[in-house]
């Protein structure tokens, strides 16, 4: 498994390119990490790559993964897993149901599926919490359940955006040796974007500067 | 010029009775509620023009309480009586006629009698068997005070329909050649029940049966060759008789619209007015089936806890004075005919009328064949309640 | 709490209370007494079910009971659908201020100067015939039931024309406390089609948010009677319209089956209302079994496409409805099959002095005179909420929607003696108290959220500089609040222009509005004269919301974080 940029260029509506051309190559299990100034356009790159790009921008250049070009598919399709600041569990749902939102319609049967969403909460420290509120969680839990809800979905792919800003620096090594522990024991190739260089030095990969082409 | 000459005349002669006086004296000032249809702009335009002559001549103001049904006001008073409000009420004078006028006078709903203590009462013919003094067959009484005569027409639009049908019993035939051209107000509505009503004079074996208080054998009688009568003609009714339009004023907005090709009315000159008003095309003209048509008169009357009893008994004695009669029935103004006796105007007054414009659309009398009376009024309830039954699934 | 803050909280409950809920206890129970038979006036003493034998034997009660049924869940149902689908389709390009400008003219235009537009327009002689005659070969008017039909169709139609713009603006606000982009993503990164992360995760999350709107919505679809007058059908008509006719039929005992009716009306409302509960309740336990399947589903979006196509083209016939009204206020004569008038005259307009003009100040007299008052009302118990401190238990929530929950038809009969037993009924004092009852609710849940969204910092920064309650509320809190003021203040001048029957029923008929005089106009024969009043009508609460959008920019046109689009 592995993902491939190749000449990713993004393009706002109203301006130019957002940055240079871009192309690297994500090996699986490994973690890349993309660093920049705020504004630069970070975000907006994972977007492109998800397939979450906004209306008005305009993307050139491939995505492809294990080879094959996602660039035209839908979001839904790319199989690539997202992971953001704050956790964004869906209020409305509890912690269990949050993770078995994640889990694949393949797996039928109701007790399959929430044996296997108990085993991932209780890989992620949370076990006995199936019916809790997310509201009601720590600020490391509520980050625990997100990552194992993106990984019970089986992505080919994972994206981090900024995944351990909000955390208090105490939480934040923690929470970075959990997530890289994971992405490792299940091979996935990652890409995380963060002004922090602590969160590149923790992943261990390599790490590429994006410069801004035009002013925020 | 010559009207408001001899409406000023009038106005100079002194009062018949030394009450009457006594009555001006006390109106002066007071704001008259008047409680009227108000679906027709030239009307109420004439009752804005009424308030304004008796500001100007009795210090009597007018406002118009318009309504879409006569029954608003009656419900008015009920509510108020309900209210123990006996004195004072919202509602100083109604134009009514019929049913409305029947319920008011049962449930006690009307001031004393009136009629007579107004000085120009002396130009009407109020014999006991005279329209001004029957309603629907019920005693006037002199608690309701007559002020324009309605006469029950059909209007076509001659250059769509060349030949319009000359009985009812021919409605059945020309709708059939014509299916969805032709409809009547809805007969909760006092013109729909009109339609009706129009018909079974003219289908009825017996007519006299008709001005008795209605029982359940005569009305099964009298009203068997109408519902047959209406069961074939009611498929080929405008969207197949399933819908009817609320009143004539939307019926003659569909005439217009070129929807049907006839729409009714009360009020004979109303087409020629509609037509000069923009609000019918200029080839629309004015039948009546052959054997005449339902006549009554509209008239006003006094709630009896109305606030403003003197206005309202001045704004009733001016509607009666000759020079008021004439120029209501100008077809520039309303058209509306007059209800005083022609027998019992002066010369000045007759020669007034005689004087009054005339217009393509606008039948004469002679046109409008003779009258038909109204049936009694509990016929007209019986006979929407049957129909409901029958046609409202 | 403060005791200052208790006794404007007492003060306001207490105006609230008296001024606002007693009427409508009054007036359902003197309602209630009728329908059981009980009425004085007819010297009618002994209670009894007669009032109910005689509604249910009333022909054609149980036609207009399916009709009224049809037309008000029907309506609501695709209204709540087209309009959720809508926002779905453009919700990535559409902002709530963005969205509410767009709005403005169909949540401005009253229901009956809406009907009586678009009775023309989709009449088989109306405008769309028109255009389609030529090609149709029509040299006269089709025999088509489009307005007016038996199955209350035309009815449902009119009802969305102004319920599906007030359902988007309700669910734009809604979704404008929720991050929905990057919920969408993170749904979408899962493997959820947009459409399926639309109606599992966005949704669940919207509809406490709608949910009284919601309510409201049905309410009135259930309850309306000028655009049931208008575009419904005649015989029977809905159960609304047939109660309001037997009400003021010529046989005063009919007061006794209408009373029951009314009670009848009132009583589908709550029914309706609790079936949505229900409805509410089993959705979320199959919602959560749906979810924990996890199926990534097809993809809704022809779905969402197919709704926003709809809604446009629904909002395009709206808006001819409304473009008709000011060509007919124009229009000297205009028939069949002509597309646009033979002749134009400027009469109905000129002839201001008899017509339009007392109507006209009357209307704007009781707009200024009930936004007024609600307004004033509105802050007094938001300021009273912020100094005791304490958030709004939900009892107090449910007094506000009281009077929009419960059909007017229900309780302005009973009112109307009520007022009459105190001497109050026939005057315009009568009718701007009825009516505060209806704007009140309007205004409060309009002001309600900005209100509470204001950064309490700044309040607090402002009593640390020292400056007091009267102070904080003159100088820091309305002056920032001007824009949602204004719009709170548009919205109840909106609600006052629109009423009908409280108007009519107060006013004992002497009070004559643009509304009031616009619904008996359009039963008569002159569409050009019903046009200026309708024009007029739309146009009064139009130019409020335009002011409501103005003043502040004007005002404001040095303070970037005031005067732009920020949340109304």
């Amino acid at each position: 498994m592995s993902l491939d940029l190749d000449a990713l260029s993004i393009r706002s509506a109203h301006g130019g390119a957002l940055f240079s051309p871009l192309s690297l190559q994500v090996p699986a299990g490994h973690v890349v990490t993309v660093m920049g100034p705020s504004g630069v356009g970070k975000s907006t790159l994972l977007d492109a790559i998800g397939g979450h790009l906004a209306h008005g921008f305009h993307l050139t250049g491939t995505v492809r993964l294990n080879g094959c070009d996602v660039t035209g598919l839908p979001a839904e399709a790319r199989r690539i897993g997202l992971m953001f600041q704050d956790a964004l569990l869906f209020p409305h749902l509890s912690i269990g149901d949050n993770l078995a939102f994640g889990l694949p319609p393949s797996l039928r049967g109701r007790a399959h599926r929430r044996a296997a969403v108990e085993a991932a909460l209780s890989q992620g420290g949370l076990a006995g919490l199936y019916e809790r509120d997310p509201a009601t969680l720590s600020g490391g839990q509520r980050a625990r359940a997100a990552l194992m809800r993106t990984l019970l979905a089986e992505p080919a792919a994972l994206l981090l955006d900024e995944p351990f800003s909000k955390l208090d620096a105490g939480l934040r090594g923690e929470m970075r040796r959990f997530t890289f522990d994971h992405v490792k024991s299940r091979a996935v190739p990652t890409l995380m974007v963060t002004h922090d260089p602590d969160d590149a030095a923790a992943a261990g990969g390599p790490v590429i500067a994006l410069k801004g082409l035009i002013s925020p | 010029m010559k009207l408001s000459l001899a409406l000023v005349l009038s106005l100079l002669a002194p009062p018949a009775l030394a009450d009457w006086q006594q009555t001006l004296d006390a109106a002066r000032g007071q704001t008259v509620y008047w409680n009227a249809w108000g679906g027709d702009a030239r009307t109420n335009a004439f009752i804005a023009w009424v308030g304004e002559q008796t500001e100007t001549h009795y210090g009597v103001s007018v406002v118009q309480v318009k309504l879409s049904d006569t029954a608003e006001a009656v419900t008015r008073v009920i509510s108020e009586k309900a209210a123990g409000q006996d004195a004072g009420g919202s509602v100083d004078l109604i134009w009514i006629n019929g049913p409305n006028f029947l319920a008011m006078k049962q449930q006690g709903l009307l001031h004393r009698p009136f009629v007579a203590d107004l000085p120009n009462a002396r130009y009407l013919n109020l014999g006991p068997t005279s329209p001004a003094s029957v309603d629907f067959t019920v005693p006037v009484d002199g608690m309701e005070s007559p002020w324009r005569l309605a006469r029950f027409v059909f209007t076509y639009d001659s250059a769509r329909a060349s030949e319009p049908p000359r009985t009812m019993a021919g409605f059945v035939d020309w709708a059939a050649a014509n299916p969805g051209r032709v409809t009547h107000p809805d007969p909760s509505n006092f013109m729909g029940a009109t339609f009706l009503k129009q018909a079974l004079i003219e289908l009825t074996p017996d007519t006299t049966a008709l001005q008795q208080p209605v029982t359940d054998a005569a009305f099964d009688a009298a009203t068997a060759p109408l519902w047959a009568w209406y069961d074939a003609l009611r498929p080929n009714l405008w969207r197949g008789g399933e819908t009817y339009p609320a009143n004539e004023s939307v019926l003659q907005q569909l005439l217009n619209d070129g929807e049907v090709d006839i729409a009714m009315s009360f009020d004979p000159a109303s087409t020629a007015a509609a037509i000069a008003d923009g609000l019918l095309p200029d080839t629309t003209r004015v039948f009546v089936p052959v054997g005449g048509s339902i006549g009554n008169i509209s008239f006003v009357s006094i709630p009896y806890n109305a606030a403003n009893v003197e206005g309202a008994e001045v704004v009733a004695n001016f509607l009666l004075d000759p020079a008021t009669q004439a120029h209501m029935q100008n077809i520039e103004v309303l058209g509306a005919f007059s209800v005083l006796d022609p027998a019992r105007l002066d010369e000045a007054a007759s020669n007034a009328f005689a004087a009054l414009p005339t217009a393509p659309a606008l039948p004469t009398l002679a046109d409008l064949g003779p009258t038909l009376l109204e049936p009694h009024a509990s016929w007209m309830t019986r006979l929407t309640e049957e129909w409901a039954r029958r046609y409202t699934k | 709490m403060s005791h200052e803050g208790r006794l404007l909280r007492a003060g306001v409950l207490a105006v609230v209370g008296l001024g606002l809920i007693t009427p409508i206890a009054i007036g359902l129970w003197q309602t209630g007494r009728a329908a059981l038979g009980i009425l004085p006036a007819l010297g009618r003493n002994v209670a009894s079910l007669d009032s109910w034998h005689e509604l249910v034997a009333l022909p054609g009660f149980a036609t207009s009971l399916r009709l009224t049924l049809v037309t008000g869940l029907g309506s609501t149902l695709l209204s709540v659908l087209l309009a959720t689908g809508f926002c779905a389709a453009v919700h990535a390009r559409m902002t709530s201020a963005s969205g509410a400008r767009m709005l403005t003219p169909f949540l401005a235009i009253p229901h009956a100067a809406m009907a009586v537009g678009l009775a023309f327009v989709m009449a088989p002689s109306g405008w769309i015939a028109r255009m389609m005659a030529p090609v149709a070969g029509w040299d006269r008017p089709p025999d088509f039931a489009t307005v007016n039909d038996g199955w209350g169709l035309a009815l449902t139609f009119g009802l969305m024309v102004k319920e599906v713009p007030f359902l988007l603006l309700v669910i734009l606000s809604a979704l404008s406390q929720i991050p929905v982009a990057r919920q969408m993503a993170a749904g979408r990164a899962l493997g959820y089609g947009r459409g399926i992360v639309w109606i599992k995760i966005i949704m669940p999350q919207v509809w406490p948010l709608i949910r009284l709107p919601v309510w409201v919505v049905l309410a009135y679809a259930l309850s309306v009677v000028d655009m049931a007058i208008i575009l419904g059908p005649s015989n029977p008509p809905t159960l609304a319209v047939a109660v309001t006719r037997w009400f003021t039929d010529a046989d005063p005992t009919m007061i006794l089956p209408a009373s029951a009716g009314a009670i009848l009306q009132a009583m589908i409302v709550g029914l309706a209302v609790a079936l949505l509960l229900i409805a509410e309740k089993v959705g979320k336990r199959l919602g959560r079994w749906w979810i924990r399947r996890g199926g990534r589903g097809l993809s809704a979006e022809p779905g969402l496409w197919a709704a926003s196509a709809v809604v446009m083209a629904m909002m395009a016939v709206g808006l001819l409805a409304m473009l008709s009204l000011v060509v007919w206020s124009l229009a000297w004569r205009w028939s069949f099959p002509q597309v646009l008038p033979e002749s134009w005259s400027l009469k109905p307009w000129t002839n201001a002095q008899g017509g339009w003009m007392r109507a006209l100040s009357t209307t704007l007299l009781l707009a200024g005179a009930t936004a007024g008052l609600s307004l004033a009302l509105a802050i007094a118990w938001l300021e009273g909420e912020d100094r005791a401190r304490r958030s709004r238990a939900p009892w107090a929530e449910a007094l506000i929607y009281l009077p929009l929950l419960i059909p007017q038809i229900g309780f302005l009969y009973g009112l109307n003696v009520g007022f009459l037993q105190i001497g109050l009924s026939g005057g315009i004092t009568a009718v701007i108290w009825a009516q505060v009852l209806f704007v009140f609710p309007y205004v409060m849940i309009a002001l309600s959220d900005p209100w509470r969204a204001l950064d309490p910092r700044m309040i607090h920064a402002a009593a640390a500089l020292g400056s007091g309650r009267g102070r904080r509320l003159w100088a820091v809190k309305l002056p920032v609040l001007i824009r949602p003021i204004l719009t709170a203040t548009a919205i109840g001048v909106a609600v006052s222009v629109a009423q009908y029957l409280p108007t009519l029923f107060m006013g004992a008929g002497r009070v004559a509005t643009l509304t009031t005089e616009a619904v008996t106009l359009s039963s008569g024969s002159d569409r050009r004269v019903t046009g200026v009043y309708a024009t007029l009508q739309a146009g009064l609460p139009f130019a409020a919301y335009l002011a409501a959008l103005l003043i502040p920019a004007i005002l404001h046109r040095n303070r970037r974080a005031l005067s732009g689009a920020s949340a109304t």
